[in-house]
C-alpha cells in the first residue's frame, strides 16, 4: 500500500518464515497482551470484582465457619474448608473463567480481530492464558494471606510450600484448557450459565465445602472424576496439618493420585482444546458477529 | 505477483440446498478501487468473506494477492487489511495503546519495499484521532470508531485492503469525513481496495470500477460512466419554449437536441440533458435481472 509498493513491481514474496519463530513471535505478542489485560483487570472496578468475587463470597462464609470445631476435635472449620476453598478458586477461575472470557470476545468482535491479524490467535490465547493465570495467582494470594492471617491452625511447611506450587502450577494447566475448549463450544455468552450451573454442582460433590467422605460412595467416585476435587485434595495437604489427614478418603492426602489426576487433566485439555478452538475460530466471520450484534441488540430491547 | 491484486472465476457457494453464489467473476487490478454493489441477500458479504479467507467457498477460483484464501498462512494475512462494520471489539483498550500492540504483529512481515507496520502517531493523525489517542476504545463515538477500525485494517501496509459497508450507519458528516480519509488513502498511497456499500453516491464517489451482485452472479462490470453508458437511451432532454416546459426521453440526445435547435433556435431556454446516474444506472440493471 505504501507508494513504493506500486511504483515498482510487488515484491516476491519474502521466504518463509519458520513456523517455530512465527509462533515464538507471536507468543510474545500474546505475553505483552496479557500484560496489558492485567493492567486494564486491575484498573476497572468491575473487572476486579468479578475477578475477586468467588474468593470474597467464600472468606466471609469461612469467616462464619470459623467459631465451630470440626466435630471431634478442636479445629476450626473454616480452617479445615479454606485450602479446598483455595483449589476450587484455580479451577472457578481457569474453566468459567475462561469459558466467560471466550464468549464475550466471540461475540463483540475481539476473537475475529485476532483472526484478521497474522499470528493473531496464537497471542490471543497465550494472552488469555497470562490474564487468567494471573487474576487466579492473585485472588489465590487474597486467599492464602487472609488464611494465614486470620484462620487458626493453617501454617505451611517448606514441603508444603513447594506442594502448593506444584498444585497451583498444575491446576492452572488442567483448567484453563478446559475453559478454552468449553468457551469454544458455547456460542453465546447467555449460555455461560451452563457451564457454571453444573459447576456449582460439581463442587458440591467435590469435598470443598462437605466433606466428600459423607456423600455415598457413587458420588464420591463421580466427584473423584473431576479435577476441582483433587485441587482442594491438593491444598489440604499443602496448608492442613499433617494428623488431618485422617479425615481424607483412605486416611491419605493421596498426592501421587493428585499429581496423576491433574496432569490426566491437563493433558485432555491440551490436546482436545485447539483442535475444538481452531474449529470454532475458522467459522468466525464478520456476518457471524453481526448476527450475534444483532441478536444482542433485540435482547436489550 | 502480477498486477491483479484479486481474481474470482465462476465462483460458487450453496448452503444446503439454497445456492448463494451461482459463478461470480470479476477481478480487481492492482491500485484500483472497487466497489460491489447489489441488494441485500445478493451474496456482497459472502463473496467479500470468501475473499478475505473467514469463509470456504463450495467450488471455483479464488486468488488473492497470487494466493487462495482458504489456504494462505499468516504472511499473506500480514498483507491484507480487512475493517468490518460490526467490530466492537477491545473496548478497554486505549486507542494509541491498541494500535500500537496491533502493528507489532506486523513487523516481522516487513519487506525491503514495504515498511510494517504504520508508525503509530503518523496514523492517528491519518485518520484524525490523534487527539482520541488516550481515549479507551468503546468511548469513542461511532464516526470515531470507524475510523479506527479502519487505522486498525491499514496499520500493516495492506496490499490489498477489504471496507465491508464501511459507512453503513453513519450521519451525512460522518460520511463525508470517511470519503475524505479513503480518498487521502487512494491518492496518496495508491491503496487497493474493495469495498462494498449500499450507497450509490458513495460507490460513484470513490470507486474506478463497480461491479453489481444481483442473485449470486455478477450482472454489470465497469466504470461508473460505462455503466451508465449502457442505458444512455433513458437520457431526458428538458428545456422551456415561450414559457411552457417540455421534458423529452431519448435514446439519442446529442441528435435530438442538435434538431431542437435546428427547429427553434433561440426559442429554447434552460435545456438541460440529464444522463442517468449510477443510481438510475444500478435500478435499471437490477430491475432488469429481476424480471
Amino acid at each position: 500500500m505504501s507508494a513504493a509498493s506500486v511504483a515498482a513491481p510487488p515484491a516476491p514474496a519474502p521466504a518463509r518464515p519458520q513456523p517455530v519463530a512465527q509462533w515464538l513471535s507471536a507468543a510474545r505478542l500474546g505475553l505483552a497482551r496479557g500484560g496489558i489485560e492485567i493492567w486494564q483487570t486491575l484498573t476497572y472496578w468491575s473487572d476486579l470484582l468479578q475477578v475477586l468475587f468467588f474468593s470474597a463470597v467464600s472468606v466471609v462464609a469461612l469467616f462464619v465457619m470459623r467459631g465451630h470445631n470440626v466435630p471431634g476435635t478442636s479445629f476450626s472449620l473454616g480452617s479445615l474448608t479454606l485450602p479446598g476453598v483455595i483449589g476450587m478458586n484455580i479451577a472457578v477461575g481457569g474453566v468459567t473463567g475462561v469459558t466467560a472470557l471466550l464468549a464475550i470476545d466471540r461475540e463483540d468482535g475481539t476473537l475475529l480481530r485476532a483472526k484478521a491479524t497474522p499470528g493473531g490467535m496464537t497471542a490471543y490465547v497465550v494472552g488469555k492464558i497470562v490474564l487468567t493465570a494471573a487474576t487466579s495467582l492473585l485472588s489465590l494470594a487474597l486467599l492464602l494471606i487472609v488464611g494465614l492471617l486470620a484462620f487458626p491452625g493453617l501454617h505451611v511447611t517448606a514441603v508444603g510450600w513447594l506442594t502448593l506450587v506444584w498444585v497451583t502450577a498444575l491446576g492452572l494447566l488442567a483448567t484453563i484448557p478446559l475453559g478454552i475448549l468449553l468457551g469454544s463450544l458455547i456460542a453465546d455468552p447467555r449460555f455461560v450459565g451452563l457451564v457454571v450451573l453444573p459447576f456449582a454442582g460439581l463442587a458440591a460433590i467435590s469435598g470443598i465445602f462437605y466433606p466428600i467422605t459423607h456423600l455415598p460412595g457413587w458420588l464420591q467416585a463421580i466427584g473423584q472424576v473431576f479435577p476441582v476435587y483433587w485441587l482442594g485434595l491438593g491444598m489440604r495437604a499443602a496448608l492442613l496439618p499433617e494428623a488431618l489427614r485422617s479425615v481424607e478418603l483412605d486416611g491419605s492426602w493421596r498426592l501421587g493420585y493428585v499429581l496423576l489426576a491433574l496432569c490426566g487433566w491437563a493433558a485432555l485439555g491440551l490436546l482436545a482444546a485447539p483442535p475444538v478452538l481452531r474449529r470454532m475460530a475458522q467459522r468466525e466471520s464478520g456476518s457471524k458477529v453481526m448476527a450475534r450484534r444483532e441478536r444482542a441488540m433485540l435482547r436489550r430491547n | 505477483m502480477s498486477d491483479v491484486a484479486a481474481e474470482v472465476r465462476d465462483l460458487r457457494m450453496s448452503y444446503g440446498a439454497q445456492e448463494v453464489l451461482n459463478g461470480v467473476g470479476f477481478s480487481v487490478r492492482t491500485g484500483e478501487v472497487v466497489a460491489m454493489l447489489g441488494p441485500n441477500g445478493a451474496g456482497k458479504t459472502t463473496t467479500i468473506e470468501i475473499l478475505e479467507g473467514f469463509r470456504m467457498r463450495s467450488a471455483g477460483f479464488v486468488s488473492v494477492l497470487g494466493q487462495d484464501p482458504a489456504r494462505a498462512g499468516e504472511q499473506w494475512r500480514a498483507r491484507i487489511g480487512v475493517v468490518l462494520q460490526s467490530w466492537r471489539d477491545h473496548a478497554k483498550w486505549r486507542v494509541r495503546e491498541l494500535l500500537r500492540h496491533l502493528g507489532r504483529y506486523y513487523a516481522r512481515y516487513r519487506t525491503p519495499e514495504i515498511t510494517r507496520p504504520w508508525d503509530t502517531d503518523e496514523l492517528l493523525d491519518l485518520v484524525g484521532l490523534t487527539a482520541q489517542a488516550q481515549t479507551r476504545v468503546g468511548n469513542l463515538s461511532g464516526g470515531q470508531r470507524r475510523r479506527l477500525d479502519v487505522a486498525i485494517g491499514i496499520v500493516g501496509r495492506p496490499e490489498l485492503l477489504f471496507l465491508d459497508e464501511p459507512t453503513a450507519g453513519f450521519d451525512p458528516a460522518a460520511r463525508r469525513e470517511f470519503h475524505d480519509l479513503v480518498h487521502r488513502l487512494t491518492d496518496r498511497e495508491q491503496a487497493t481496495v474493495l469495498l462494498t456499500t449500499h450507497d450509490l453516491a458513495e460507490a460513484e464517489k470513490l470507486a474506478d470500477r463497480v461491479v453489481i451482485l444481483a442473485g449470486g452472479t455478477i450482472i454489470a462490470d465497469g466504470s461508473p460512466d460505462e455503466l451508465a453508458l449502457r442505458l444512455s437511451g433513458k437520457a431526458e432532454v428538458r428545456w422551456t419554449r415561450d414559457g411552457q416546459r417540455f421534458v423529452h426521453p431519448t435514446e439519442q440526445a446529442t441528435a435530438f437536441t442538435r434538431e431542437l435547435f435546428r427547429q427553434f433556435g433561440e426559442s429554447v431556454e434552460d435545456l438541460e440533458v440529464r444522463r442517468p446516474n449510477l443510481e438510475d444506472t444500478y435500478m435499471a440493471l437490477v430491475q432488469e435481472y429481476e424480471q
